[in-house]
């Protein structure tokens, strides 16, 4: 690995800072945040779930909604890190 | 409430608490590494665990037993005010998503404990990290306080101690055995005791939850019925107050506080050190970044025992009791409709739910205690094994100061002092966090920030009233220049970032010293196994 060497410079021009991968990551990371910080938007009673007002199974269920979005946001992020540290090899090799 | 003691429930708890304090004392031997001495191991762990120990810990870190009594019981009290614990722990992971894996992998190169370690390193400020490890140890207390109040609301519903006897030994002496164990095992074994006792103490809880959100919405007549008689409970005028006791669905009014109460909560938590001990006792880089796919599971049960908090109103407990103390309302809910036996499983769960997190609170603060202060300003030259040994000796300090609390002081009080220690503690958020990211900000106004976050959300959190106190009567206050009510804690953040934008701009022009960063750029991307990773011997910090 490239601890010694400096691989910013070059690796700041060949992988940009913002890609495919990490926009789709954030976007992954941001919906939780507007839909929960918009409660007006869940605010109501019905329609009810097993009798559950829509205040209460919205937001349960939320959580589930979450979990599938942050394990997406992980699989980009890995394959985002992998590509970038692939590259860093590479040109600790030839360094 | 039901008089005498519950035996079988007493008898199935005492058989659980001996199990895990056999655990607590067995967990010395558990993965040892040759060393024991030093504060990775005592205090980390020795930064080995997997994914999966990694989620017991932190769950039984994050979700305690004073959560799993509060956040029902504070359902019960006022509605939907109360269920702002669910959309505050979705909040929380996307967010440490993103800046947690930076913290683990600067910390492990470098070899940090705390988060007053990084803020040293990072900003080359003792102040600074001075300033991170008290609000830190100041916030922990009455955390681990809380725990007490916990175990003590399941004891006087079994009916031993607390309210249920009038002599003052007898009351607290259930209170004083639980409490000596936990210390002894903490001392002994550090962070592995609770890591082998989350496991226990997870599954009674699951086990708990999945028969409660069933089996009682079947004897209560379903969930109908259940939000039925609650909204006529909340909505009813109350002739002391002249307010009715809470609303069913947050309105336009509570909306402002009922979102930055759950996004400010989700801010605060991993600033607490005992969330960022259990985070760094990880092994890699990517257990910290799975454990935030995996955690939601546990906000998913908090939402399903939130709602207790209806059955627990639809179930008549303390109905026509004056000043009933709502946090009796959910033991009480098990012991009413629970069989003897199972009402002691709840009662152990949430019992030794609360044992976990407070003895890796006491754990963390203690690593606070002994980095940021005893080695920094105290014997800069400590070898790890007298860090160790005062970690120690620190941590049986911060859970006696929280048992005198307890028996000291109101109830109350811990409850205030929790409500402001959230209020501070996400007053260190602008260091910790821009750190991990820019060096941007200077290191006196991130100080200055952190002092103007600090007062004003101590004084903003004194002048609220509720109906039975004067003060620190709640954690929502008419926001400056907006006008709803809002979160004091945000509001404070808020200012404490604006004070350090503008002081920083101040600064860079004065050139005031900006202090050296120990730290690289590829510091916070490193994982396990790289280069400069794997050895990490402590004196590198320095």
């Amino acid at each position: 690995m490239t601890v010694q060497s400096e691989p910013q410079p070059s690796q700041a021009r060949r992988v940009p800072v913002v890609t495919g991968a990490r926009v789709g990551a954030a976007v992954c990371l941001i919906l939780p945040l507007v839909s929960m910080l918009w409660v007006n938007s869940y605010a109501r009673l019905k329609p009810t779930f097993i009798g559950i007002p829509f205040f209460y199974w919205y937001q349960i269920s939320w959580v589930l909604i979450t979990c599938a979005l942050t394990a997406v946001a992980y699989v980009l992020i890995r394959r985002d890190e992998r590509a970038r540290r692939g590259q860093d090899e590479a040109q600790g090799g030839a360094a | 409430m039901k008089h005498g003691i519950n035996g079988v429930a007493l008898a199935v708890f005492v058989v659980f608490f001996v199990l895990v304090s056999v655990l607590g004392f067995l967990a010395a031997r558990w993965r040892r590494a040759a060393n024991a001495e030093t504060l990775d191991e005592w205090g980390l762990g020795g930064r080995s665990f997997g994914t999966w120990i990694s989620w017991f810990l932190l769950g039984g870190d994050l979700y305690t037993a004073y959560t799993f009594v509060a956040v029902p019981a504070a359902v019960y009290a006022a509605g939907a005010s109360g269920f702002f614990a669910v959309p505050y722990t979705i909040l929380v992971y996307p967010l440490i998503f993103c800046f947690l894996p930076r913290l683990w992998s600067v910390a492990h190169r470098h070899g940090y404990v705390t988060t007053s370690d990084f803020v040293r390193g990072r900003y080359g400020s003792k102040g600074l990290s001075l300033a991170v490890a008290l609000t830190g140890i100041l916030a922990t207390m009455p955390y681990v306080a809380l725990q007490l109040v916990g175990i003590q609301a399941v004891l006087d519903v079994i009916g031993i101690g607390g309210s249920a006897s009038s002599n003052a030994f007898v009351k607290d002496l259930p209170l004083l055995i639980a409490f000596a164990v936990l210390a002894a095992y903490t001392y002994s074994s550090g962070l592995r005791a609770p890591a082998l006792i989350a496991f226990v103490k997870d599954t009674l809880i699951y086990i708990v939850i999945a028969v409660a959100i069933i089996y009682i919405p079947i004897r209560l007549g379903g969930f109908a019925h259940i939000f039925h008689i609650s909204e006529q409970a909340l909505t009813k005028v109350s002739p002391a107050t002249g307010k009715p006791r809470g609303e069913l669905v947050s309105s336009a009014k509570n909306q402002w506080a009922y979102g930055t109460l759950a996004l400010g909560s989700a801010m605060a938590l991993f600033m607490y050190p005992h969330s960022v001990t259990a985070t760094l006792s990880g092994r890699s880089r990517a257990v910290v970044r799975r454990n935030t796919i995996i955690l939601p599971l546990y906000s998913l049960m908090l939402g399903l025992l939130a709602l207790l908090g209806f059955m627990a109103i639809a179930d008549g407990v303390g109905k026509g009791i004056k000043g009933y103390n709502s946090q009796l309302a959910i033991p009480q809910l098990f012991d009413n409709l629970f069989p003897s036996w199972f009402a002691g499983v709840a009662f152990a769960a949430i019992g030794i739910g609360a044992l976990v997190p407070a003895a890796i609170m006491s754990i963390a603060a203690a690593n606070l205690f002994t980095r940021n202060i005893y080695k920094d300003f105290l014997r800069p030259d400590a070898t790890p094994e007298q860090e160790t040994r005062v970690s120690k000796l620190a941590s049986l300090v911060v859970k006696v100061g929280a048992l005198v609390f307890v028996l000291t002081m109101d109830q109350s009080a811990a409850i205030n002092f929790q409500l402001l220690g959230g209020i501070w503690i996400l007053q260190t958020f602008p260091a910790l966090v821009t750190g991990l990211y820019t060096r941007w900000f200077h290191r006196w106004a991130l100080l200055a920030g952190w002092a103007v976050g600090m007062v004003y959300g101590t004084w903003a959190a004194w002048t609220v009233a509720s109906p039975t106190q004067a003060h620190f009567g709640g954690s929502s206050k008419l926001i400056p220049g907006i006008g709803k009510l809002g979160y004091i804690g945000v509001t404070a953040i808020v200012l404490n970032i604006a004070v350090a934008v503008v002081l920083t701009l101040v600064l860079q022009a004065a050139k005031a010293p900006a202090g050296t960063d120990e730290t690289t750029r590829t510091d916070y991307t490193a994982e396990a196994g790289e280069e400069g990773v794997e050895e990490l011997p402590l004196a590198e910090a320095h």
